[in-house]
C-alpha cells in the first residue's frame, strides 16, 4: 500500500529502512524514524480511537507529550501495553497497535449513542446520576462505566520484562534540548561542570528541528547537531534522549524515565525496558519549552482539526502532510510558519487570522509567496464525522462578539495555533510560584524555589536569540559556581524572523441557533458548556471546577487544555487569570509505567532473602522452607508422602523422646564489650544483670518506654566486659537501633560498644533427653554433664578443629543446647551432629515443631509479645526487679497495666480433645450471645500437642489468672467455628521445668 | 527525597536513615521520682510543628550514628545538622 500523504523527500526518517506494522489489524507500511502516528499519517489514517464520553471519533492534536487523542493498546514481543501515545511510540518492524475506548469497532462505536444523547451528560452527569441508590454502586453503575469507559486494558501476566533504578549525581541537569538546552549545556560543559542533558524525544534539538533559523551560520537543525556530537564526546557530560524528567522533588532530586528498548521490536538480551534515574543535581535547568495552544470553535475534537505546530513537525520530520487541503487558524504568526511549510511543498493552504491587520516578516513572507490569507476571520465549525471535510467560517467583529454570515469552504484538515503555553510543570513541582505574564496570556516561574533556573520558551521567552543569550550565560554563570572555570562561549550569529504580537483571542462565539460542542478537554470530552454549567452551580475555586468537569484530569493532565479553562472561568468570573490561578502541578508530568516505578524490586527480589550456612543440606533433605522475616527457615523436612501437619509432629515427638536439631542461625546476635556492658543490661532488661557471672546466661526480657515488652532472649557473660546477647529472628534490627540510641543519645557516660554477629555465627539447637550424649560425642574432651555444665552455662570449646561456643539453654523445654560455630564452619557442624547423633536417633526439625515444642511449654514468642502485651500479661512479671530503674518501669503503674482483672496468658483446650483451635480466634463465655459478643481475650497460637496427643492452645485472656478451669467458647467466624473449650495453664508440659534442669 | 548531611558521613540520601522523633526531649533520669504528668510528656506528648523542628535521625544503612537534624516540616528545607554529643546554640 501507497503512503498517500508522504512527500517525496525530506524529513529526517531513514527511507531506506521500511517497516510494516499493524493497527487494528490491518498492514500498513512506514519508515524508520517515524512514530506509530506519523507512519499512519502518511498511509492517511487519522482515525484512531473514540473519546472517553462521547465515544466520538478521535484523530491525531498533536506530536508528542501532550497527545490528548491517540492513545492506543500496544502489542510488542507478546505482551501488551496499554495507554500507549502514538505520537510518542516509534515505530518498529512488526510493531502492532489498536484502538482503545470503542466498542465494537472504531468504525462504527456503540457508545457513540452517548454523543446524541449529550444532553443527558453534562458537568457533574457522573456525580449527580450515579449518586443513589448507593447499592446501585457495585451491580450497575460501575459495570457501565467500567464498560463503556476506561482507555486501554493492562495485562495481567507477569511482566517478564526488566526495569532498572539508576542514582546519579551531577552540577548541571537539563531537562530538555531545544535551544535553550543546548545552549546551557554545551556552555556549562566547557566549563568542566558534570552535565547531564535530557530529551524526552528519539531526536534531539527541540524546535530547532522544525523552525527555519540560522545559528552561526548553520541551520537551526545543523547547529543542534553539531552541538551534540561535541557533548557526546565530552567526558564530563551525560546526553540522554528517550528520557523524560518527569518529577522534580525535594533538595533538588529529579527523577527521569528512560525507555531503553520501547522503541525496538524486542528487547536486546541484559538490556533493560526502561530506566528511573535518581538524579540529585545541583543546579537544575528547565528548558522544557512550550506546547501550543489550541482554538476553541464548534466540533473542534473533530479528527483533521489539530495544532498547527504538529502539522509542521510532521511535515518538517516526517516528510508527511497531515492533510492536502489545508486550513490554518491562527491569532499569531505561528500559524504562518506551518503554511509556509506547506507551500513550499506544494500545497496551497488558507489562513484564516482572528487579527484586524498584523504586520510582520513571517506575514510578508505568506504573502509573497501567494498564500491565501483572510484576516479578521474565524473557524466557526469544523464539519465532517470521522474526518474534517470543511469548515464553517466566518469574518469576526473587532470587539470579537460578532460573527457575519457564515460560510463553508472545503478542507481536509484545521491547524490552529492559539499562541504558546509554558511548560512549566518542573518549575511548579519545585515549589516555584508561578506567575502571570500578561504579554503571553499564560503562567511562567517566578523566583526559583529550588536550585531551579527556567530557560527559553519554558520561561516565555519566544525569540531565538534572546534565548540562547540567557542560556549561554545561564550555564556559563551557574557552572562557574561550582567549578570556578570561566570560559567565554563565543556568542553565535543568530538569524531569524521577526513575530507581531499574538491576540489574546482564544474561543469562537456560537453564531445564533447553533448549539455545537466547544471543547476544552479533548481527552475528557469537557466543553465549554460543561464549565458554563459548574460555574452557574456554585462551583467557583479552580481546583472544584477541575474535578466537577473532569476538565484536565485524564492521562493527559491538561497540557492543552489547563489554560483554556482559566480563560473561560476568568472571562465568566470577571476575574483575571490569576486571580483565577491554575491547578497544582504534581508529578508525574507524563504517565511513567508501573514497571518502571518498581525497578527489580519484584517477585523474589523485592526483598532481601537471607539462607543460613546450614541451606543446602536442609534443600537436600527435603526440607520444605518457610518465610520467617527476611529468611528462608526449613518450616519441616518431609519425609515420603507427609503432610506438614504429620511431619511436625514426627519432629517434634522425636525432641521429646530422643533428640532433635533445630537451625537456629536467624536468632539475632549483638556483642556488647566495655566495662559498662553489665550496667546497660541492667537498665534495657527488666531483671538483674550485675552479678552474672562469666561462663553464664541469663533470661532477660526489654520493655519500649511505654512498658510493653519489646522482645525477649538470653544474654550471656562471655568474659569480664564482653557479653553475647541474642534477640528474637524478628526484633534484631530494631534492638540493635534500640541499644545505639541510648548509649548514643541517652546514656553517652557508658563506655559501651555494640555491634551486630548475627551473620558471623551458624547456631544449632540441640534438644530432648538424649541430647547430652550426642554432646559427649561432639566434645569428647569436655565436661558437659549437669555439674560441669549447668542449665544456663556457658562454655567455649573446640569441634574437631574448629572454635565453638556451647550455650545450655532451651526453646523446647527439653534438656537442650545451642551450639555456634562461625558462618563458615555452620554446614560442617550441621554434619558433625547429624552424622554423630545417628545412634541416638536424632532428626531435624523445623519452625512447625519448635512451635509445637514452645507452645505446650507455654513458652512465649512473638505472637504473645505482639507489642500490646506487658511483663504480667505474659507471665514474665517474676523477671521484673524491684529495687533498679530500668527502661519502660515507670510506665508499669499505669492504672489499666495493674487492674485486678489484666489479661494473661492462659492454655486452651478444646473440651472433645479433638477440634484444632483456629489462631487469631476469640473467646467468649456465651456462643450464643448477641453480636457484637463480648470478646474476653484471643487465641494467639495453636498446636497438637504431642505430648498430650490432642490440640493445645495458648490465648491472651482477661482476668486469665482466675479463670482457669473455666469453661468458655472459641469463636471463629471467619471459620465458622465454635468450639467449646477449657481454660488451663499455659505450661501444658512439665509446669515445674524440671527437663531443662536435668 | 530528602538530601541529609550526616555529620560523620557527609551529604546522602534520605533512605540512608531512619527518622526518630523530636530531639528536644529529655529522657527522665533513672530512678528520680518524677509525676506522672512529667513521664506522661516524656512517652506520649509530642508536639506536631509546622516550621523549623530539630529531629533525630540514625544514618541507619551507613555510619549507624543517631544524629541531630534542624529541618522545617512545611517546607523540608534542612538548615543544620549535628552529632548527637554536639552542643545546639
Ligand atoms: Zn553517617
Amino acid at each position: 500500500m501507497t503512503q498517500k500523504f508522504r512527500i517525496e523527500n525530506g524529513g529526517l526518517i531513514n527511507r531506506d529502512k521500511k517497516l510494516s506494522f499493524k493497527f487494528n489489524g490491518k498492514t500498513y507500511y512506514g519508515y524508520e524514524g517515524d512514530t506509530l502516528a506519523s507512519a499512519l499519517i502518511a498511509n492517511g489514517v487519522h482515525l484512531v480511537g473514540r473519546s472517553f464520553k462521547y465515544h466520538r471519533p478521535r484523530g491525531f492534536f498533536g506530536a508528542g507529550v501532550d497527545e490528548p487523542y491517540a492513545i492506543v493498546q500496544l502489542y510488542r514481543n507478546n505482551e501488551t501495553e496499554p495507554n500507549i501515545k502514538a505520537t510518542e511510540q516509534e515505530l518498529f518492524e512488526g510493531l502492532e497497535a489498536k484502538s482503545v475506548n470503542c466498542w465494537p469497532s472504531v468504525n462504527f462505536d456503540i457508545g457513540a449513542i452517548n454523543n446524541f444523547l449529550k444532553i443527558f451528560l453534562p458537568a457533574g452527569f457522573y456525580y449527580k446520576t450515579f449518586m443513589w441508590p448507593k447499592s446501585f454502586w457495585y451491580r450497575v453503575y460501575e459495570p457501565f462505566i467500567r464498560k463503556a469507559a476506561g482507555l486501554g486494558v493492562a495485562s495481567t501476566k507477569h511482566d517478564k520484562e526488566r526495569y532498572e533504578h539508576k542514582y546519579e549525581y551531577c552540577d548541571l541537569l537539563i531537562a530538555g534540548s531545544g535551544p535553550s538546552g543546548l545552549a546551557s549545556a554545551y556552555a556549562a560543559a566547557k566549563n568542566g561542570a558534570r552535565v547531564i542533558l535530557a530529551e524526552d524525544k528519539p531526536r534531539f534539538g527541540g524546535s530547532l528541528l522544525t523552525s527555519d533559523v540560522n545559528i552561526g551560520n548553520q541551520s537551526g537543525e545543523d547547529w543542534a547537531n553539531s552541538i551534540i556530537s561535541e557533548l557526546k564526546e565530552m567526558p564530563n557530560v551525560v546526553v540522554k534522549n528517550r528520557s523524560q524528567v518527569f518529577g522534580y522533588y525535594d533538595h533538588n532530586m529529579l527523577v527521569m524515565s528512560e525507555k531503553v528498548s520501547d522503541h525496538l521490536p524486542k528487547t536486546k538480551k541484559y538490556h533493560p525496558k526502561q530506566r528511573l534515574w535518581y538524579i540529585r543535581a545541583k543546579e537544575v535547568l528547565i528548558s522544557s519549552g512550550s506546547i501550543e495552544r489550541p482554538l476553541v470553535f464548534g466540533n473542534n475534537d473533530t479528527p483533521g482539526v489539530m495544532l498547527s505546530s504538529a502539522a509542521k513537525e510532521y511535515l518538517k520530520v516526517y516528510g508527511v502532510l497531515v492533510g492536502k487541503n489545508p486550513l490554518v487558524f491562527t491569532n499569531n504568526d505561528s500559524g504562518y510558519e506551518t503554511a509556509i511549510e506547506f507551500k513550499k511543498n506544494g500545497i496551497n493552504p488558507i489562513i484564516l487570522d482572528s487579527r484586524v491587520n498584523p504586520q510582520s516578516e513571517i506575514i510578508d513572507e505568506a504573502i509573497n509567496l501567494g498564500i491565501k490569507i483572510k484576516f479578521s476571520h474565524v473557524v466557526v465549525a469544523a464539519q465532517g464525522y470521522k474526518k474534517v471535510s470543511s469548515a464553517d467560517i466566518a469574518k469576526i467583529s473587532d470587539d470579537k462578539k460578532q460573527l457575519g454570515t457564515i460560510e463553508n469552504i472545503k478542507c481536509d484538515c484545521i491547524c490552529v495555533s492559539g499562541f504558546w503555553t509554558p511548560t512549566i510543570h518542573l518549575a511548579s513541582q519545585s515549589g516555584n510560584k508561578t506567575k502571570f505574564k500578561e504579554e503571553i496570556d499564560a503562567f511562567v516561574p517566578g523566583t526559583s524555589k529550588q536550585n531551579e533556573t527556567t530557560l527559553g520558551a519554558a520561561n516565555g521567552i519566544f525569540t531565538l536569540e534572546e534565548t540562547l543569550k540567557d542560556s549561554f550565560m545561564a550555564g556559563q554563570d551557574l557552572s562557574k559556581k561550582i567549578t570556578n572555570n570561566d570560559n567565554k562561549i563565543p556568542f553565535p550569529n543568530v538569524v531569524e524572523k521577526k513575530s507581531s504580537q499574538h491576540e489574546k483571542f482564544w474561543c469562537v462565539p456560537l453564531p445564533k441557533g447553533k448549539s455545537y460542542k466547544r471543547f476544552l478537554d479533548f481527552q475528557n470530552d469537557v466543553a465549554v458548556s460543561d464549565v458554563e454549567i459548574a460555574l452557574k452551580e456554585g462551583y467557583r475555586s479552580i481546583e472544584h471546577v477541575k474535578r466537577y468537569t473532569t476538565l484536565g484530569m485524564a492521562t493527559d493532565q491538561g497540557k492543552t487544555s489547563n489554560l483554556n479553562g482559566l480563560q473561560l472561568v476568568s472571562e465568566i468570573e470577571n476575574k483575571v487569570v490569576p486571580a483565577v490561578g491554575h491547578t497544582t502541578f504534581r508529578p508525574p508530568y507524563t504517565p511513567i509505567s508501573i514497571g518502571a516505578i518498581v525497578g527489580r524490586e519484584v517477585g523474589k527480589h523485592s526483598k532481601p532473602t537471607r539462607k543460613s550456612p546450614m541451606h543446602l543440606w536442609h534443600e537436600k533433605n527435603n526440607a520444605v522452607f518457610v518465610d520467617a522475616g527476611v529468611w528462608l527457615r526449613p518450616r519441616y523436612y518431609r519425609q515420603g508422602s507427609e503432610t506438614l501437619f504429620e511431619a511436625s509432629k514426627r519432629e517434634a515427638k522425636n525432641v521429646r523422646t530422643n533428640v532433635g536439631v533445630c537451625d537456629v542461625t536467624t536468632l539475632g546476635k549483638i556483642d556488647i564489650k566495655g566495662p559498662d556492658a553489665a550496667e546497660l543490661l541492667n537498665r534495657v532488661y527488666t531483671n538483674a544483670w550485675l552479678k552474672l557471672p562469666v561462663g553464664k546466661a541469663r533470661y532477660g526480657v526489654m520493655l519500649r518506654e511505654d512498658g510493653i515488652v519489646m522482645d525477649d532472649g538470653t544474654t550471656t557473660r562471655i568474659s569480664e566486659n564482653h557479653y553475647h546477647m541474642t534477640t528474637t529472628t524478628a526484633q534484631a534490627a530494631n534492638v540493635l537501633s534500640h541499644l545505639e540510641y541510648y548509649l548514643q543519645l541517652v546514656w553517652p557516660e557508658l563506655n559501651v560498644n555494640v555491634v551486630s554477629t548475627t551473620e558471623q555465627w551458624a547456631g544449632a539447637a540441640i534438644a530432648g533427653p538424649k541430647s547430652r550424649k550426642l554432646l559427649e560425642k561432639l566434645f569428647p574432651n569436655n565436661d558437659v554433664s549437669n555439674e560441669g555444665l549447668p542449665f544456663m552455662g556457658y562454655m567455649e570449646s573446640d569441634l574437631f578443629g574448629v572454635k565453638a561456643r556451647i550455650f545450655r539453654i532451651s526453646f523446647s523445654g527439653e534438656l537442650a543446647y545451642e551450639v555456634n560455630v562461625e558462618s563458615d564452619n555452620g554446614h560442617f557442624m550441621w554434619e558433625k551432629i547429624i552424622e554423630l547423633g545417628q545412634e541416638f536417633q536424632v532428626q531435624p526439625y523445623g519452625t512447625e515443631a519448635l512451635s509445637t515444642l514452645r507452645i505446650e511449654m507455654g513458652h512465649v514468642a512473638g505472637s504473645e509479645l505482639d507489642g500490646r502485651t506487658i511483663s504480667y500479661d505474659t507471665s514474665l512479671e517474676g523477671l521484673i526487679s524491684k529495687k533498679k530503674d530500668f527502661i519502660g518501669k515507670r510506665s508499669l503503674n499505669r492504672e489499666a497495666f495493674t487492674s485486678s482483672d489484666r489479661q494473661k496468658i492462659v492454655g486452651v483446650v478444646p473440651l472433645d480433645k479433638k477440634t484444632s483451635i483456629p489462631e487469631g480466634s476469640h473467646l467468649v463465655k456465651d456462643a450464643k450471645a448477641p453480636l457484637p459478643n463480648k470478646k474476653l481475650g484471643h487465641i494467639s497460637a495453636s498446636c497438637w500437642s504431642v505430648e498430650h496427643d490432642n490440640p493445645f492452645s495458648l490465648a491472651i485472656l482477661k482476668n486469665g489468672k482466675n479463670m482457669i478451669g473455666e469453661k468458655l467458647f472459641v469463636m471463629s467466624p471467619l471459620k465458622n467455628k465454635i468450639i467449646p473449650v477449657e481454660i488451663v495453664s499455659s505450661h501444658y508440659v512439665d509446669p515445674k521445668g524440671e527437663r531443662v534442669r536435668s | 527525597m530528602l538530601h541529609i548531611k550526616c555529620p560523620h558521613c557527609g551529604m546522602r540520601s534520605q533512605n540512608e536513615f531512619s527518622y526518630g522523633g523530636d530531639a528536644s526531649i529529655k529522657r527522665p533520669e533513672l530512678n528520680k521520682e518524677i509525676s506522672d504528668e512529667e513521664w506522661d510528656n516524656f512517652v506520649y506528648n509530642r508536639k506536631s510543628l509546622r516550621g523549623k523542628h530539630l529531629e533525630l535521625w540514625q544514618h541507619l544503612s551507613g555510619c549507624r550514628q543517631w544524629i541531630k537534624v534542624e529541618r522545617d516540616t512545611a517546607t523540608h528545607e534542612i538548615f543544620n545538622t549535628y552529632k548527637a554529643d554536639e552542643e545546639i546554640f
